[in-house]
């Protein structure tokens, strides 16, 4: 299909776009951004706020950029006196109604109304302010609403609802009594929310943030009676940077290591060291039911915690098909309170485990079941985001740019490119085959064949094939919890039906772009940066010479010191989970 | 194919076949959301959480659409209704002539606020726009009755009458 192209002028230039392009992005084309606050460029526009207005040739009435499509032939005008005084009222009326907080909100430096105050020189409170009493929420652990902040733009609810599909949050009541909050006024811990955090990375307020624990980690870090170790997870070290002026897609790795030793971690760990782990039990569970039918196909992934509590809640009847193997978060702590106090001769009630994530739903995951205290403590004690560590490097007065590349310990720190890529939408799909390639035939894919990529990129369900031994095993990957539901339908019609399964191995992630774009990532991510961060983790894989989980030395050397073999009784302890069905609503 | 709610595992037989048949009946028609809850409130006088959950679950419409809808509009009510009803007219005249007043006055005579109910179910307060007697301002409404010209030291008879006739009531039972 051709789709005809516009023409047009803007402030005079001329611009030639697809017919359907909003004015909005035909500006951008011509380097002119129009103020938004409500559109987001990973969501189709509510036109709520106002601010993107513009004129039109000689006509009286004010569109909205955002929700107008360029017709042929328009003369477009996106600033003038005029334009700029209608904004600059838009933002006051917005202000009349936001606490005057920036000061201890946990957006200031980041709030884009903040930032537009700014830029359009607001400097009194014009109209009388009224902000509605409502009760903050914190039940989730995970992240805290504060909807006083909240400015109706939408975005949270069309992400809640329509990008994850989990419904969690809704638009109540109408007109200025308009307030977001789960169906009926219960608590977010009692409503089917994920805790993807996906509200929070792309509300434009301080109506919605993770909920900060630095302060508790900052103790640990003081208290003489702790041995304070840490975790880092692969898609934090390609988005870290953005919080210091990085391009996104760096990898800053020995930086942050570096970074943490700073800080007062008196170990480093690296969570792409226990990806390899739970990529080797992954691939073994693969195998057995694959090759020897010994349990449900297909094989899910589980690595993803909002993924595990969207399908327990919605989904159930998929528990048979759920890995057990643990997440990587997961096993690196129980190795750490186990393996590793073994070791260094340390008592593992005084070891402080901290895991720095790209994601709202870890914390969450940390008490998900007994089964998270395997070692008989808590496995990892505190998740803390990305944006958290930003702030936490920032406050202890390290000047990351200048830091020397460090290196991770020795133990529970070494990582293969398989184990790298796992931080992104089908990275773990790619590192599973390579390891269950290798366990089926006793040989490694060679060359190009390492990179399977047909199941790269950014589409929201991908799917491919891979020849082992003549066999063909059929996978997809969803990312993005809206287009999951999709996927297991078909698995679901196909069991009804006593069809074959569609497919042997499904990965899922909740995020879209998958861990990089988790809800606890640096700010303002685009599919743009999206693709970014996960250039970052593939040009990395490309480049080491390790580029299989089963022959990372240190995963070895775990299984013969302590764990056995894959799936032995000692891994199936430690390193394995179950998974219960969950009502969605508590009440 | 998950959990049963906890909400709906005590849901009383009666309001669950009530809430099938009226899902049953609207089942193929255009609009049928906001049919279905117009009919629970008929039947119940209010929209009970359960029936909302197991409509959604019934449906496959998500709860918070159905919350949605069920807050939009003015109409639907969430919470059972009193025995009883006083209603405070806060249209253009009746406000400037003192309803906040006459709310302010019931409101702390009864404990509750507006749109609430007092615990022992007997008397629901609201507000509403306009009754339609501007002439009679201020105007409450007792149990559909319309009292005009009233002052806030009339809210006490007005509660003590609900209160003194329901006592009657009971005594006859
Ligand atoms: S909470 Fe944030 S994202 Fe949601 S509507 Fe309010 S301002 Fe927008
Ligand atoms: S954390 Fe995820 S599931 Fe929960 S309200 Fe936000 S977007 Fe919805
Ligand atoms: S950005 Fe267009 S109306 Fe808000």
């Amino acid at each position: 299909m051709i789709i005809p192209t516009v023409h047009a002028t803007i402030n005079g230039m001329k611009v030639e776009v697809p017919a359907g392009t909003s004015i909005l992005d035909a500006a951008r084309r011509v380097q002119i951004n129009i103020p938004t606050l409500c559109k987001h460029r990973d969501l189709l526009p509510t036109a709520a706020c106002g601010l993107c207005i513009v004129k039109v040739g000689g006509s009286r009435k004010l569109p909205r950029a955002c929700a107008t499509a360029l017709e042929e032939g328009m003369d477009i005008t996106t600033h003038d006196a005029d334009l700029t005084e209608v904004r600059r009222t838009t933002i006051e009326l917005i202000l009349s109604n936001h606490p005057n907080a920036c000061l201890t909100c946990g957006r200031n430096g980041s709030c884009e109304l903040q930032t537009l105050a700014g830029e359009f020189g607001i400097r009194q409170d014009c109209i009388p302010r009224y902000v509605r009493d409502l009760p903050q929420d914190c039940t989730t652990g995970s992240i805290v609403m504060d909807f006083t902040k909240c400015i109706k733009c939408g975005r949270c609810v069309q992400v809640c609802q329509e990008m994850q599909n989990v419904w969690a949050l809704s638009f109540l009541e109408r007109g200025i009594n308009t307030r977001m909050a789960p169906a009926g006024d219960i608590q977010l811990n009692e409503s089917p929310c994920v805790r993807c955090g996906q509200c929070s990375a792309h509300c434009p307020t301080g109506a919605i943030i993770e909920n900060d624990e630095t302060g508790a980690v900052w103790e640990a870090l003081q208290d003489p009676g702790k041995h304070c170790t840490v975790q880092v997870a692969p898609s934090v070290r390609v988005a870290l940077g953005e919080a210091f002026g990085y391009p996104p897609g760096t990898d800053l790795t020995g930086k942050i290591y570096t970074a943490l030793r700073r800080l007062g971690f008196k170990a480093v760990f690296d969570t792409t060291f226990s990806a390899d782990l739970t990529i080797v039990e992954e691939a073994s569970e693969f195998v057995q039911r694959f090759a020897h039918g010994k349990g449900e196909i297909p094989l899910i992934t589980s690595c993803c915690p909002a993924w595990v509590d969207y399908m327990e809640k919605r989904f159930s009847d998929f528990i048979p098909n759920f890995s057990t193997a643990k997440s990587p978060q997961q096993m690196l702590g129980v190795l750490a309170k186990t393996y590793f106090a073994e070791k260094a001769g340390l008592d593992p009630a005084t070891i402080y485990q901290v895991s720095i994530m790209p994601c709202t739903a870890k914390k969450w995951e940390l008490e998900r079941t007994d089964e998270m205290r395997a070692s008989g403590h808590p496995d990892v004690d505190i998740a803390l985001t990305t944006r958290e560590l930003a702030r936490m490097i920032k406050q202890s007065g390290v000047a990351f740019d200048d830091l020397p590349d460090g290196k991770a310990d020795s133990i529970l720190g070494t990582y293969s490119g398989a184990g790298l890529i796992f931080g992104s939408t089908g990275g773990v799909m790619e590192a599973a085959l390579r390891t269950a390639f290798f366990q089926v035939t006793g040989k490694n894919l060679e060359k190009e064949a390492i990179n399977i990529r047909p199941i790269r990129g950014l589409a929201g369900i991908r799917e491919g094939t891979l020849d082992i031994e003549g066999t063909e095993v059929r996978v997809a990957v969803a990312h993005g919890l809206g287009n999951v539901e999709k996927l297991l339908l078909k698995v679901r019609r196909a069991r009804e039906n006593g069809d074959p399964p569609p497919y042997h191995f499904i990965e899922v992630m909740a995020c879209p772009g998958g861990c990089i774009g988790g809800g606890g990532q640096p700010y303002g991510v685009t599919d743009e940066i999206r693709l970014q961060r996960i250039k970052g983790l593939f040009d990395g894989d490309q480049s080491m010479e390790l580029r299989f989980s089963h022959e990372n030395p240190e995963i070895k050397q775990v299984y013969s010191d302590f764990l056995d073999k894959p799936l032995s009784e000692k891994a199936h302890r430690l390193l394995h989970a179950h998974y219960v069905s969950r009502p969605a609503y508590q009440r | 194919m998950s959990a049963v709610l906890p909400a709906l595992q005590n849901l009383d037989p009666e309001l669950r076949s009530g809430i099938i048949e009226c899902i049953e009946h609207w089942k193929d028609q255009e609009g049928n959301l906001i049919m279905i809850l117009h009919e629970i409130q008929n039947r119940h006088g209010f929209v009970p959480r359960e029936a909302s959950l197991l409509l959604s679950g019934e449906t496959g419409v998500p709860l918070a659409r159905i919350y949605e809808v069920l807050t939009f509009y003015h109409y639907f009510r969430l919470v059972a209704q009193g025995k009883h009803n006083i209603t405070v007219c806060n249209g253009t005249a009746c406000y400037l002539k003192g309803a906040g007043r006459l709310l302010a006055e019931l409101e702390s005579r009864l404990g509750i606020k507006d749109n609430q109910t007092t615990e022992d179910r007997l008397i629901h307060l609201e507000t509403v726009r306009c009754v339609g007697c501007c002439g009679l301002s201020p105007v409450v409404v007792v149990d559909k009755k319309t009292v005009g010209k009233v002052f806030p030291t009339d809210m006490a008879g007005i509660i003590e009458g609900i209160r003194n006739r329901e006592e009657k009531e009971e005594d006859e039972e």
